[in-house]
């Protein structure tokens, strides 16, 4: 159904630990892997997919370390995927990074976590806070106290255990919005996308059944409250705590939470959004001399908001040198190794506008490499603020001993720095490439 | 740093001495070590017997690496393997399920043989375990004791314990249970191990809120395997299913989308609740591209292939398609194709704009596909095509050597489909002759001067330049070449006799290339004997291309839709082309629109052979079978019936009458031959009629017909009389007498009939249904005294009642209709103005079916009750009744 074996390579190819799930292929097909992947580089091709006779190969790569599930059958490949994913995330959990070191380090764990994550084949249990329950690191637990498997492995909430106690009962939410956004060369909003998360801290005691509200429009519609002001989410993705029927029903979201740190559910909703911050720009590059920058940025979003941590990237010729900025607010940084400059504004209020100039010295001799049209990317963070409106009603808590429970509720609004369009193409050909830049997304 | 994988003597001595010490400590140090080495690929084997006396701990981690150790080395070692056995068995019996669990677990890990068998004791007890943890381990178990030995499994009765878990009360093991199973079922296709019935659906789908995100994958996994009796049950499935496409997995998501991608196609289209689930797929498809890039490439292709099947579902939802600059290049290709399925008139602008900036990137192989994207763009959208070809003449501008060749071979794509619309561009692209390194791109050229030599005043200059290095051209140029000559000479004969004659003498006598020399000699003798009618063919007028050539082939595409989210998906391969050993495996199907029909259960009865799943009969006359067979050569999975090939309709053409011939083969899918046809049963001879067309450009010659293995033994009773070479645009009608003695295979639906028909291109594959009327015998009238024994020896679940609705005809009128068509009326007697008629039918293989019909003056619904034997053919039989009398 899924994986036979699965196993952890370094980058150079060597296992570094494995796992013989179902005995049906010859572990050292693995041999085959590396140069497969070294033959595709060469032709710059690239694949989540190889194959080597009747041996799939299906990996990702996580820091220097491959994770390869290897099959013979039809697996389900999304499965696959899905698991080696999670298992990073189990790993991590475990060794705070999971890396050549960490595997070599741990490797008895790193057994005891292959041999309960999967059997067989078939992905079993993989929160990790349940593992921790009973595959603990220390793991010198002598014969009296040897763990049993917890309950919650087989329950129907298989996500948070019994039994938990605090003193004090309080569930944190944060609301995280960031806008993707994919402007033309040519400076217009081409697609905007809202995509929101809402993340728990939970400090719950016992088995707490919560009723999250939020101001749904298709929920609105349902009870006839049309007037107010409210979202429509074009699709939700939730925990898998979250009773998914009943929603389907009647857009109820009830769940009885896992402790501790979560995220309770993502959507997405397609609207026009305008960039919060706009960015213009003019990059001239004299060949064999110099690049001049000149970026403006202009803040979208009302006054009384304010954007934190505004970090603009703006990319240069990987082989330009001696660096000089001016900017009219903020400072700037040269990061050679990732070819841009950095631009950081602590604070940026609505409405204001910067500028930013930046010279940059060119080698008389050119590079004959072919540098791909990077995008500047923005970064930043606006609080107590959401593009979409989206607001928590109310968070309802019972718990069958009655205790009294805060809930806290905290909005935020982020750029990742993503962006999609490539810039236009150059304008005077005099000069070699004039780039006009139009804005670039957030996340 | 290891640098070898042999671990010296003293070493071993060493680690020999702290396995056998006293101190707990220092043994299990010990055997970590052991690991260790191991882990790193040391051959520590020697130790084995000093491990396994460790085995007996009660230390749980000392334990787990000693169990850990066995798994690895028990195969080379299997004789000191039993040693272990003991300690396994205590162990499946520990006060601690953990260890229980790990025991059993182990324990199926070790594939030796003599092991097994004394693993069947602690794994019948840790089946029924009071923790659902050993049981669900348990589960997982038998799957692993079935795949050392079946034999074992099936003769221990573990099968059956493993079916009752699925009505276990924890989620858990009720998933594990059916990942079990499925795994078996695989291996074992025809088996009815996952013997799928609304009580087990129901079963699982309740269980399917409860479990874990894995649990719900194989849930649904197994859910789509099914297929739902009625349209009715198909709705209410969907329903319970809709909710999973809001999970955070990707891969429950894709798995809710398969199953309800497959039970869609049981729903009427009028519904109100298909329109809406269409609309509820969307937005989980376009949210699985924010997830991890190797999930996104795995959405991606599956979304190729929805697309393909239904465009609908995404057909507003271009833009998200659009390529981010940080896409691993796999996304970015993907991403390309798709755009170029939803575009349309609507959409253009924007895709094209997309576009021309990809092909401005630095990627290569990305901007080569973009550049191509926009010439099947022009193909597709008719509207589009002018804005295509400006957009590819800037590009061509650019200069950069790769895009101005991939520019010129979608020109010449788009000169074929749009003939003399935009030959203006030819003086550009010929600028651009010299920068032409690639053979393809080559050939394009070569071809656009030749196709339009009379517009090209130096076209001989420019064909006489190409002749120079003849020889180290690929084979694609030289035959390009040697027809474009052809076709100049044939347009301006005066100035180029020399050079035809060149071109002639490098392809026949200096090339040791068949198909070159052979294109060569039928030229020149073309070209010498009969100038005319080498001008007919050379210059022949081209059939215009279509943008679907790069279109899945319906039936593979309905079987990978049935596979969403796996392998096969990705590859868009079934599996039987790259899993071993799965050749005989049944391809899945999509299931039929039932309508509002009751099936017929789909119980084998003796009479009808019970071979199903024997490789295909069929294709070994025509030496090897392709290896992607046509999922409708194999034994279908059981399902309702319908028409799957979209041979226009559910209807079914039946009676005496002669249904009208239908298209069975498109020439899309022929290489040019058409195939329509029909089947009638004339003075008790049956006959398949069928018209060939030839659409191609080429004669088609040595025509040969065979049949799949079918329900009758439907077979030609002597070869198909095509005694002429069919030429272009030519049409033969011919009629085959079939006989009723060939091999047989139950088929689904039954009427089902699989043809293969050969001709000197090609092998080429369809299916149809006849009408089973054509079995009718003519001696079918029963004996009354018989037929009122037979009727009541009958047993009474075999008698099946079926309603005919507006029929007009009275009860004589109809009796002498079906009489037409040797339904013979035996008796008949009037009850309260109703007419009740009795029939009786034999089929050509000694079936009998009665039929009590009753009409009901003033009232145009007949009830129709059919008793058989073999009570699968009732549904056939019926569906002749109704063709019958309303034809």
């Amino acid at each position: 159904m899924s994986a036979s074996a699965i196993f952890i390579l370094d980058l150079k190819g060597k296992v570094l630990i494995s796992r013989n799930y179902m005995g049906n292929m010859d572990m050292n097909e693995v041999d085959h892997f590396m140069p497969i992947m070294m033959r595709m580089e060469e032709d710059a091709d690239s694949s989540p997919l190889v194959t080597h006779g009747s041996a799939h190969f299906l990996w990702i790569k996580h820091r220097n370390l491959y994770l390869v599930a290897m099959t013979k059958k039809n697996a389900n490949a999304a499965l696959v995927y899905s698991f080696l994913y999670k298992m990073v995330e189990v790993f991590k959990e475990y060794f705070k990074e999971l890396e050549e070191e960490s595997i070599r380090d741990n490797f008895v764990t790193v057994y005891e976590l292959m041999d309960e994550v999967m059997d067989f084949g078939f992905p079993q249990t993989t929160d990790s806070k349940i593992l921790q329950e009973y595959i603990t690191q220390q793991g010198h637990k002598l014969d009296v106290g040897a763990p049993r498997p917890p309950a919650t492995v087989t329950n129907a909430v298989s996500w948070r255990s019994e039994g938990i106690k605090y003193r004090k009962n309080e569930v944190f939410m944060d609301v995280i919005e960031s806008v993707n956004l994919l402007v033309s060369a040519t400076g217009s909003v081409l697609r905007s996308e809202i995509v929101g998360s809402i993340k728990l801290k939970v400090v719950l005691s016992g088995m707490p059944e919560l009723r999250l509200g939020l101001n749904d429009k298709v929920l609105f519609e349902i009870t006839g409250r049309e007037k107010s002001k409210t979202v429509e989410l074009e699709d939700v993705k939730f925990h898998q705590c979250v009773r998914l029927s009943r929603f389907e029903n009647d857009r109820t979201i009830s769940f009885i939470p896992p402790d501790g740190e979560s995220e309770l559910m993502s959507y997405r909703l397609n609207t026009t959004v305008k960039p919060l911050i706009w960015i213009e720009s003019v990059i001239e590059k004299f060949s064999h001399s110099r690049v001049e920058i000149k970026v403006k940025a202009r803040s979208q979003f009302k006054s009384r908001s304010t954007a934190n941590n505004v970090a603009i990237m703006v990319p240069v010729p990987s082989d330009a040198d001696s660096p000089k900025f001016k900017t009219s607010t903020g400072s700037c940084k040269y990061l050679p190794e990732k070819s841009v400059v950095q631009w950081n504004i602590k604070s940026f209020p609505g409405g204001k506008e910067y500028m930013m100039r930046a010279h940059f010295g060119l080698p008389s001799v050119e590079s004959t490499e072919l540098e791909g049209r990077r995008p500047i990317t923005v970064n930043f963070e606006i609080p107590y603020f959401t593009v979409s409106g989206i607001q928590v009603r109310y968070l309802k808590i019972i718990e069958k001993s009655g205790y009294e429970a805060l809930p806290w509720v905290r909005y935020i609004t982020q750029s990742g720095g993503e962006t999609h369009t490539p810039f236009g193409p150059a304008v005077n050909p005099a000069i070699t490439s004039l780039l006009k830049l139009g804005q670039e997304g957030f996340e | 740093m290891v640098c070898s994988v042999s671990i010296c003597a003293g070493e071993i001595f060493e680690l020999k001495a702290e396995l056998n010490s006293d101190k707990k400590e220092k043994k299990k140090e010990a055997v970590k070590k052991v690991i260790a080495s191991m882990t790193v690929g040391k051959d520590v084997s020697a130790l084995f017997p000093d491990v396994v006396n460790c085995m007996q701990t009660d230390n749980l981690e000392l334990k787990k690496l000693v169990y850990l150790y066995l798994m690895n080395y028990a195969k080379s070692q299997p004789d000191m393997a039993i040693m272990a056995v003991n300690t396994f068995v205590k162990d499946c019996e520990d006060a601690n399920p953990l260890i229980r669990a790990l025991a059993v677990r182990t324990m199926g890990c070790i594939r030796v043989d003599k092991i097994t068998e004394y693993l069947c004791e602690p794994l019948r007890k840790c089946l029924k375990d009071e923790d659902p943890y050993v049981r669900k381990t348990a589960a997982v178990c038998v799957a692993k004791l079935h795949d050392i030995n079946a034999q074992l499994v099936e003769d221990q009765g573990f099968l059956d314990t493993l079916k009752d878990l699925i009505s276990d009360s924890n989620p858990m093991v009720v998933a594990n249970a059916v990942a079990a199973l499925s795994e078996i079922a695989e291996s074992h296709p025809n088996s009815n191990l996952l013997d799928l019935n609304p009580q087990s659906i129901n079963k699982l789908l309740t269980a399917l809120n409860e479990c874990t995100e894995w649990g719900q994958i194989f849930i649904l996994d197994c859910l789509a395997n099914y297929t739902p009796r009625d349209d009715r049950e198909s709705q209410s499935i969907c329903e319970r299913v809709t909710p999973r496409l809001s999970h955070a997995n990707s891969a429950v998501v894709l798995s809710a989308v398969k199953v309800l991608m497959k039970f869609m196609e049981m729903l009427p289209k009028d519904l109100d609740y298909y329109s809406t689930l269409l609309k509820k797929l969307a937005p989980p498809l376009v949210t699985l591209l924010s997830a991890e890039p190797e999930l996104q490439y795995v959405a991606l292709r599956n979304i190729n292939l929805i697309v393909q099947k239904r465009p609908e579902i995404l057909k507003h939802e271009m833009k998200v398609f659009f390529v981010k600059y940080n896409d691993p290049i796999y996304v970015k290709l993907e991403k390309l194709d798709i755009m170029i399925r939803l575009a349309s008139q609507a959409n253009i602008a924007q895709v094209l704009a997309e576009l021309k900036e990809y092909a401005t990137e630095v990627d290569v192989d990305f901007v080569r596909k973009a550049v191509r994207a926009i010439g099947r763009c022009a193909i597709k959208v008719e509207q589009s095509a002018e804005r295509c070809v400006s957009t590819l003449l800037d590009l061509i501008q650019t200069k950069v050597n790769y895009v101005v060749q991939e520019a010129i071979v979608v020109i010449k794509d788009i000169f074929r489909k749009y003939p003399n619309k935009y030959e203006s561009v030819i003086a550009t692209l010929c600028e651009n002759l010299d920068s032409l390194d690639e053979p393809e791109a080559r050939a394009a050229m070569i071809w656009i001067v030749g196709e339009y030599a009379e517009r090209i005043d130096n076209a001989d200059e420019l064909l006489e330049s190409f002749l120079e290095g003849f020889h180290d051209e690929s084979t694609q140029v030289q035959l390009q070449l040697l027809t474009a000559i052809v076709k100049l000479f044939l347009k301006k004969p005066t100035e180029t006799q020399e050079l035809v004659q060149q071109v002639l003498s490098l392809a026949t006598q200096d090339s040791d290339n068949p198909d070159l020399r052979d294109r060569g000699y039928i030229y020149w003798r073309l070209l010498s004997t009969d100038p005319v009618a080498a001008k007919e063919v050379v210059l022949a007028e081209k059939p215009l291309i279509s943008e679907e050539t790069d279109l899945i082939e319906p039936t593979l595409l309905e079987e990978l839709i049935c596979h969403i989210g796996t392998l096969a998906s990705v590859y868009h391969k079934p599996p039987s082309a790259f899993v071993e050993g799965s050749r005989g495996v049944m391809h899945k199907r999509l299931p039929a629109r039932t309508g509002n029909v009751k099936p017929e259960p789909l119980s084998l009865s003796p009479q009808l052979g019970g071979d199903i799943g024997g490789s295909p009969a069929m294709g070994a006359g025509f030496g090897a079978a392709p290896a992607v067979m046509p999922a409708s050569l194999n034994a279908p999975v059981g399902g309702g019936l319908g028409d799957l090939f979209d041979l226009g309709g559910v209807g079914m053409p039946m009676g005496a009458y002669i249904p009208p011939k239908i298209v069975w083969l498109p020439a899309m899918k022929a290489k040019g031959l058409e195939i329509s046809g029909t089947f009638a049963r004339r003075a008790g001879v049956i006959q398949m009629e069928l018209i060939l067309t030839n659409k191609a450009m080429s004669v088609m010659t040595d025509f040969a017909i065979q049949f799949n293995r079918n329900s009758f033994g439907l077979a030609p009773a002597g070869p198909l009389q095509v005694l002429t070479p069919l030429g272009p645009n030519q049409t033969i009608e011919v009629s085959l007498p079939l006989s009723t003695v060939g091999p047989v295979m139950k088929m689904d639906p039954l009427n089902n009939l699989q043809v293969a028909v050969k001709n000197n291109i090609d092998v080429f594959y369809f299916s149809c249904q006849y009408p089973i009327s054509m079995l009718f015998v003519e001696d079918g009238k029963m004996e009354r005294q018989v037929f009122l024994a037979t009727w009541k020896d009958i047993p009474n679940d075999n008698e099946s009642q079926f309603q005919i609705k507006d029929c007009h005809l009275n009860s004589d009128a109809a009796s002498s209709k079906l009489q037409g068509s040797n339904i013979f009326t035996i008796a008949k007697r009037t009850v309260e103005g109703q007419d009740m008629l009795y029939m009786s039918i034999k089929l050509s293989n000694g079936i009998w079916v009665l039929a009590e019909l009753r009409v009901q003056a003033g009232n145009s619904n007949y009830t129709i009750s059919l008793k058989c034997r073999a009570p699968e053919v009732s549904q056939c039989v019926f569906q002749c009744y109704e063709a019958v009398l309303k034809n």
